[in-house]
């Protein structure tokens, strides 16, 4: 088990691309993607408001972010399992940073473990919004101070 | 259709040999776009290569031959769909585009406010949107005619939607989502009654089964070249001359003039005035021989054989636990909506594409009808006369795979 805390973004996005790195086969990813998702912890109904929605054609993904003690802290799902395995991901990497940290962040790993596919704009599976407002929520805690 | 007849037709189809992530393609997103036979795409060649020049003005030899090409476009179009004349197909972009042109043109001249337009739950947007513009436009409503629990439209609800505010029915002769085959003969002998015209869209039933306007008596019957083996870009208006030539122009421009000066301007006669502008004149007889290619193998065969697989996809697919087929009607294409257990569609779809396997997934352009089944979409698998039992075998087992993978 990888020990997430007092890591960079940049330290967890590799993680993640060495854990990823141990399959060849695209069953075995998407098998670690699925488990993923089964393991995000659900999001309660109170804050899957409507405006915690990002709809997007295929799937809908909610979104929720909030500061403590000066870092962010995002909570995240989707009605997909393999989009929820990648919000997973996606709250794995950028939770628990400040939002200089976040603001400034690429996020790579998605191409690097083979799934760039999911991100498509034309996929309209929501995923690519939620990237924009993760950053999105930052840029406001920023402003906020 | 014997193996060795399919497989002839398969080899007509360079894109059925193609390899997807290593895995051979099975192609089951035929409802969306087809693919096209080599006879289609030489034909489009064949056309920029050694017959372009531009149609109905030039005095000279090609402009000659391109004209004469692309009006014997519209007689093969007139006579697939059995038109009473050829001045009744008026070439558009496609399906959207028809019913665009129907709704703007026919909605000027004849819909004010007050007015009804019905069309069915079952719609694509494409058949809700044109609508809808012109009710915000100039005050109409819209009226939709529920469908029952198989997928069905409920007729006696239609019959009490009709009244004297209506002014068009615009209904799908096959749903995109459920495979419906709706019974327009009906649909349009009951608004005939009260002289109410009817526009057909049959974008999803022209590639399927044979269809007879006349027979129908259909007013506005539509449909796109890209779904029935041809190019994309282009599609079919049919309409009875009394009516078209009672609309006003839809858009103006070089081709759709009789003469013009700067006071006035007298239109061209039908089909011509619809036409503005230089028409697809490749597209058109690159759609005449995809109607060649389909009249080749015959409508009947096709259709025999595409029931065959909706038969044993059904069948098949029913072995799976959970499964749940949505769109049960005793008249139905070859089309197949399903769900399997709460598994999300897109996860099944993007898992059946890594196996090479092409499905469409979500909501189909139909989200009205999506969220009156309070789903989050469906998966579709749309077969097309190319496609074989051997691939839904293989399908069935890659869902299986799927399935086992997801839950």
């Amino acid at each position: 088990m990888i020990l997430y805390y007092n890591m960079t973004i940049n330290e967890l996005q590799d993680n993640i691309i060495d854990e990823f790195s141990m399959f060849d086969d695209w069953m075995d990813k998407y098998s670690l993607l699925i488990d993923l998702g089964n393991s995000l912890h659900p999001l309660e109904d109170k804050d899957k408001k409507p405006q915690n929605i990002i709809e997007g054609c295929q799937s809908r993904v909610w979104l929720n972010a909030e500061m403590k003690d000066g870092l962010v802290v995002y909570r995240g799902e989707s009605d997909a399992l393999l989009v929820k395995g990648i919000v997973s991901l996606l709250i794995k990497v950028l939770t628990n940073h400040t939002p200089d940290e976040i603001i400034g962040t690429e996020l790579y790993f998605i191409e690097k473990i083979g799934l760039r596919e999911h991100l498509s704009p034309t996929r309209s599976n929501g995923l690519l919004a939620m990237i924009k407002q993760m950053k999105l929520f930052a840029l406001a805690f920023k402003a906020r101070g | 259709m014997n193996n060795q007849e399919l497989q002839k037709i398969r080899a007509d189809f360079p894109i059925l040999q193609e390899k997807i992530y290593n895995k051979d393609l099975i192609y089951f997103d035929n409802g969306a776009t087809t693919q096209k036979p080599r006879c289609v795409v030489e034909k489009i060649e064949e056309g920029y290569y050694y017959t372009n020049a531009n149609i109905h003005r030039g005095v000279h030899f090609l402009s000659q031959k391109a004209t004469e090409a692309h009006e014997a476009a519209r007689s093969t179009v007139a006579e697939f769909i059995h038109a009473a004349k050829r001045e009744e197909i008026v070439f558009t972009r496609g399906t959207t585009e028809a019913i665009n042109l129907v709704a703007s043109s026919f909605g000027y001249a004849f819909c004010k406010s007050g007015d009804e337009i019905i069309i069915s739950v079952m719609e694509h947007h494409s058949n809700i949107v044109p609508w809808q513009m012109l009710c915000e436009r100039k005050g109409l409503k819209l009226r939709v005619i529920p469908m029952n629990e198989l997928g069905e439209l409920d007729l006696d609800a239609y019959k009490l939607l009709l009244n004297q505010h209506t002014r068009l029915v615009s209904v799908a002769h096959v749903s995109n989502v459920l495979g419906t085959i709706n019974p327009v003969k009906e649909i349009i002998e009951i608004a005939h009654k009260q002289n109410i015209p009817v526009l057909v869209d049959g974008a999803q039933a022209v590639p399927h089964i044979a269809v007879d306007v006349t027979e129908l008596d259909a007013d506005f019957y539509v449909f796109s070249a890209h779904k029935i083996y041809g190019p994309t870009g282009i599609g079919v208006l049919y309409g009875k001359e009394k009516l078209l030539n009672a609309m006003p122009p839809y858009q103006g421009g070089g081709e759709m003039i009789s003469i013009v000066t700067f006071e006035k301007t007298t239109y061209n006669e039908l089909p011509f005035k619809f036409e503005a502008g230089t028409p697809d004149y490749i597209g058109s007889t690159a759609l005449a021989e995809a109607l060649h290619y389909v009249q080749g193998i015959g409508i009947e065969k096709i259709a025999a054989h595409e029931h065959e697989l909706l038969t044993y996809g059904t069948k098949r697919l029913m072995e799976i636990e959970g499964m749940r087929i949505i769109g049960t009607s005793k008249a139905k294409s070859s089309v197949i909506s399903f769900l399997v257990g709460n598994i999300h569609p897109y996860d099944l779809g993007m898992l059946l594409d890594k196996l090479g396997i092409a499905v469409r997934t979500g909501h189909h352009c139909a989200q009205p009808l999506i969220d009156s089944l309070g789903m989050p979409g469906t998966v579709r698998a749309s077969f097309a006369f190319y496609n074989s039992k051997e691939e839904i075998d293989t399908f069935i087992t890659s869902l299986k795979r799927i399935v086992i993978m997801l839950s």
